[in-house]
């Protein structure tokens, strides 16, 4: 498959490919972040995962439409506006939905896969519902329009630019948070020993609920970055959540860096041997062989060491 | 089987279940429905299979497995591929390029037969296909996933992933598979029309056979030690262990009698439907069928066919009516089953209505001597 082409342009083809892989691991690390704080950390699986990342995405497109009608001149940042609004919007339902729902059923992480299943089918209707089953778009600022060319061949458009940018600064906010400050050091504790934190004085529920926010709004920031390089319909959400739960799993459960660096390998993976084969096979070897290595190696590339 | 041990496999409540279950299925349901109705009860019944197999897999075993629909969707793609087969011989296909391969094929400019495709020229082949290649599927993961003791939620994450890759890698192939339509157009079976209607009457108590078949062999595999074992594992699997007994034989053991189950649902499926499509096998329909063994109760395996019974009846209602409301109804249902009533309609059932059933018995007696009361009463 590779003799059709000559070097200079196979190389091209790669770096272009890489790039666009690049933002495909940019919405994918986004999203296992929260997944990997929620489901690493808690044990808890979120299958309404994609629904609050969509979440994000519908907060944004309304507040791009806000600004174009009442604040035309300060438009070209409503992004940051809209980012920091998905992120408190989707922090908000994910408290409540830990508090009505995810409390109860900590001790039985089967039963929170279908209850947020069922969480995910009443959202996408209710998504259905009040912005329609078409896709929405949002207006990109003129700023984020347009790309870099770097040599002939290869461009590299700005909102993927951009979009990296963003993962690189959330993803380093993340790890400070988790590994250097207070909130993170009894998020931690808790994981490692729920009855021991709460007998040196951490309120444990109220670490469950903020972590659990704090998943689902990174997953908020994530639909707001989705935005910008894609349109956003009522079960655009679905699409993505088995390769996250992926991600998160092949990366090893608990670890960061894990979810960093499978995320990365996928996306990799997926968008090079999308220019040569079809989109639906190079997505079917990827997970396959993704699959195959979690059969062989269950804890994932980078586990915790743990005795069990 | 002695007397004895058929009493212990087959107590006498159980034995009422079975008749009362046969009843509703075999006598009312023919009777009171047309044709068009009954053959949806036969597809209703058809996920059944399924969710018995969920029901010890998930309610006895503890593995929960979001892939039944790929078991499900081998079954069944394994009869279409037969019956496609037959429907597209070389005299009523002579309009296409290539005569006598199936439309699909055709029309995706392929011109010769693919070799996974020839040798489901011959029924028997492909009957025990419907059994044979799903299990083995089941047996390949299940050996890679429970040999290496991975249960639970990474256990549901990955028969997810399978799910999805199937489809995706079904809807890709549209010149081997049908793509995203599936295999349609399916006429006859061995010259036989299963179109018809009485040939749909016929389909309906082959597959309510099939049913109980399966019941049966459920109700023995829970009845037996293995049955016993499972929930012990289910709840103390360290413990088992330690007592000497191989943990995943048992975990595969169970999973390829799921996956059996689901396939043969799937080719009945494929038989009353008349088609087979990606629908079916990805994981939105994987994920429904665990909450028709949800409804009906985890841990019943009659409860799995009412379950999945009333669920569908529900569906079809609710989405000829008020398709919007349909979801959010769904959604909350499987909100309410996991928070509110965790063994389903067998658990309220047992909770509530079978003290009150027991009770007939001794009402009916009172009634009927009136004097042993008072006297008994005056003493």
């Amino acid at each position: 498959m590779f003799s059709d082409y000559s070097s200079t342009e196979l190389i091209s083809i790669f770096a272009m490919q890489g790039f666009a892989g690049l933002i495909l691991f940019s919405v994918f690390v986004l999203m296992a972040l929260g997944l990997a704080i929620i489901f690493g950390q808690m044990g808890v699986i979120n299958m309404a995962h994609g629904e609050f990342m969509i979440l994000g995405a519908y907060v944004t497109f309304l507040i791009s439409n806000l600004f174009a009608d009442f604040m035309p001149a300060i438009f070209s940042i409503y992004f940051f506006i809209a980012m920091i609004v998905a992120f408190f919007v989707c922090g908000a339902v994910g408290a409540f939905v830990e508090w009505s729902i995810i409390r109860h059923l900590y001790r039985r992480p089967l039963d929170t896969l279908l209850a947020t299943w069922g969480l995910s089918l009443i959202l996408q209707q209710l998504y259905r519902t009040v912005f329609g089953a078409r896709e929405v778009g949002v207006t990109i600022p003129d700023w984020m329009m347009g790309s870099i060319p770097l040599t002939d061949i290869i461009e590299i458009p700005l909102n993927g630019v951009f979009v990296m940018c963003l993962t690189l600064i959330i993803t380093l906010a993340v790890y400070f948070l988790m590994f250097k400050s207070r909130f993170g050091g009894q998020v931690r504790a808790v994981v490692q020993n729920r009855p021991m934190a709460g007998a040196v004085g951490i309120n444990t529920e109220k670490v469950d609920r903020i972590t659990f926010a704090l998943g689902c709004g990174i997953a908020g920031i994530a639909g707001s970055a989705f935005t910008m390089i894609g349109s956003t319909g009522p079960t655009s959400g679905q699409l993505y959540i088995v390769d996250t739960f992926l991600v998160v799993v092949f990366g090893g459960a608990a670890s960061l860096l894990g979810t960093i660096a499978s995320a990365f390998t996928i996306s990799q993976a997926q968008s090079t041997m999308e220019f040569f084969l079809s989109g639906s096979m190079s997505k079917v070897l990827t997970l396959l062989t993704v699959v195959i290595i979690l059969m062989i190696r269950p804890q994932g590339l980078f586990a915790l060491k743990l005795r069990k | 089987m002695s007397l004895q041990n058929f009493k212990s496999v087959f107590p006498k409540t159980d034995i009422y279940y079975f008749a009362i279950l046969a009843v509703v299925i075999v006598v009312i349901m023919p009777l009171s429905m047309d044709i068009f109705r009954l053959n949806l009860v036969g597809k209703y019944l058809t996920y059944a299979f399924v969710a018995l197999g969920l029901v010890l897999c998930w309610g006895y075993g503890g593995i929960l497995s979001l892939g039944q629909g790929v078991f499900f969707g081998l079954g069944g793609y394994c009869m279409a591929m037969f019956l496609k087969l037959e429907a597209s011989d070389p005299e009523s296909t002579k309009i296409q390029s290539t005569p006598g391969i199936p439309d699909f094929m055709d029309w995706n400019q392929i011109t010769e037969l693919p070799w996974f495709w020839e040798p489901f020229y011959n029924l028997p082949f492909a009957l025990i296909a419907v059994l044979v290649v799903p299990t083995i599927f089941a047996y390949i993961v299940g050996v890679a996933m429970f040999k290496r003791r991975v249960g639970g939620v990474y256990f549901a994450i990955i028969t997810q992933a399978l799910a999805s890759i199937l489809t995706i890698l079904i809807i890709g192939q549209q010149g081997y598979t049908g793509g995203v339509n599936g295999i349609t157009d399916l006429r006859t079976l061995l010259g036989w029309d299963i179109r018809t209607d009485s040939a749909k009457y016929i389909l309906y108590f082959v597959n309510a056979g099939l049913l109980f078949t399966c019941l049966v062999i459920a109700q023995v595999v829970r009845k037996s030690k293995l049955g016993r074992l499972l929930v012990a594992m289910r709840d103390q699997e360290d413990r088992v262990r330690f007592s000497g007994y191989d943990v995943s034989n048992f975990k595969i053991f169970i999973f390829c009698l799921g996956a059996a189950f689901a396939a043969i649902g799937g080719a009945m499926f494929t038989l009353q439907v008349g088609f087979m499509s990606p629908s079916f096998v990805g994981i939105v329909p994987s994920i429904e069928m665990v909450i028709f063994c949800a409804v009906g109760g985890r841990l019943s395996i009659f409860g799995a066919v009412y379950g999945t019974l009333l669920v569908n009846w529900a569906k079809t209602t609710f989405s000829e009516s008020f398709p919007e409301l349909w979801l959010f109804a769904m959604g909350a249902l499987f909100i309410a089953v996991v928070m509110a009533f965790p063994n389903g309609l067998a658990g309220i059932y047992k909770t509530h209505a079978q003290p009150f059933i027991k009770k007939i018995p001794k009402l009916i007696k009172e009634l009927a001597e009136p004097r042993a009361h008072v006297k008994s009463g005056a003493q």
